[in-house]
């Protein structure tokens, strides 16, 4: 899959630069962009190996659990079919909760296993309104700290790299929303 | 407020672990190491995709594409410099990253592109790879409805962000 996607952005960025007689650049293009790849991942690493060790933290002084917790009543409107379990129900709650703390290692097993369960419990191949509502949980990025993005703004210089925070937010609460509300309306179009 | 989050966020969480009687320092090493070697994991990625997005900029590639989709980004209100990130998000994260730093460090992290680039990349998902892993694991055949939902999703989150990079 990605080996098509890369080989066709070669062939592209080949085309364009004939096209447009800009030919004696690409070997210097595909030189700088090998080493700015190496000067994002040392810029990143600090923070990136910093924000890790706290996600460690989180998650073994019981703060995933505790957050699922306080999730709980908004499972159960989002949920009332998997509510019922509560094993399917500890599974959701992790799952989200670590998304929200950014620790994306840890969602997806458990999103995995949420999945799975909810299969079991149906019986069926196809997938049910609770599982799309659970992927549209995960697709719209609820984290409550980017800090991939934010480090990656500090170490170009940028003034306060955290200012992005509210827009994030109210990018992802619209984005949720809409896949919700969109799930809501499509849902009459599949049997 | 926002000065003081991410201290507070790193205090509350030792001092809460602390009173778990959680061994603080050595979990923090430890999921340190795991960030490192996760970052070194992606690495050759990185440098197979930025080599790949540099030599689409610099041949013009991207400024041809973007020009050319320009009338549906402008009636979005999408910044048609972002077109790259839109296109490459839902398939793949390692790619995503790559695309949204060029923009960042080449347009600065201030700027107006620069800042949709960072709540694009901020508030988005790799869809179609979160999809396909979840339902793929689960053995779910007939996935219905989540793909059109969830790309709806998307859209709006990019919508979304390039107003707030505008509006805040």
């Amino acid at each position: 899959m990605m080996g098509i996607v890369w080989t066709c952005m070669l062939i592209l960025s080949l085309f364009s630069a004939i096209l447009q007689k800009k030919t004696g650049i690409l070997t210097t293009a595909c030189l700088a962009g090998a080493r700015s790849a190496v000067e994002l991942c040392l810029s990143l690493a600090g923070a990136l190996c910093l924000w890790s060790g706290l996600s460690k933290l989180m998650e073994r002084a019981g703060l995933t659990e505790k957050l699922g917790r306080l999730l709980r009543p908004i499972f159960r409107k989002l949920f009332p079919q998997s509510a019922k379990d509560p094993l399917t129900m500890g599974y959701l709650t992790s799952n989200v909760s670590a998304n929200l703390l950014g620790l994306g290692n840890a969602a997806t097993p458990t999103g995995i296993a949420a999945v799975k369960r909810m299969k079991q419990l149906s019986g069926r191949t196809e997938a049910n309104d609770e599982m799309c509502r659970l992927i549209i949980m995960n697709t719209a990025s609820i984290q409550l700290l980017p800090t991939t993005v934010a480090s990656i703004r500090a170490s170009c210089g940028a003034a306060a790299p955290f200012d992005i925070l509210p827009s994030v937010w109210l990018t992802s609460l619209c984005s949720l929303t809409i896949g919700l509300l969109a799930a809501k309306l499509l849902r009459r179009f599949y049997a | 407020m926002l000065d003081l989050l991410i201290p507070l966020i790193l205090i509350g969480t030792s001092v809460f672990a602390l009173y778990k009687k959680q061994d603080v320092y050595s979990c923090l090493l430890e999921g340190g190491k795991e960030g490192l070697k996760l970052l070194f994991s992606i690495a050759p990625a990185l440098v197979m995709l930025l080599t790949a997005v540099h030599m689409l900029r610099d041949s013009g590639a991207i400024a041809l594409l973007s020009s050319f989709c320009s009338p549906v980004t402008s009636l979005l209100g999408i910044p048609s410099e972002t077109l790259p990130l839109l296109l490459i998000r839902p398939f793949s994260g390692s790619a995503a990253l790559a695309v949204g730093a060029d923009l960042i460090t080449s347009y600065g992290p201030d700027s107006l592109i620069g800042r949709t680039a960072a709540i694009m990349l901020g508030s988005t998902e790799t869809t179609f790879y979160t999809i396909s892993v979840y339902f793929g694991a689960a053995g779910i055949r007939n996935t219905r409805y989540a793909v059109p939902a969830a790309l709806m999703a998307d859209l709006t989150g990019f919508v979304v962000a390039s107003l707030c990079a505008r509006v805040f």
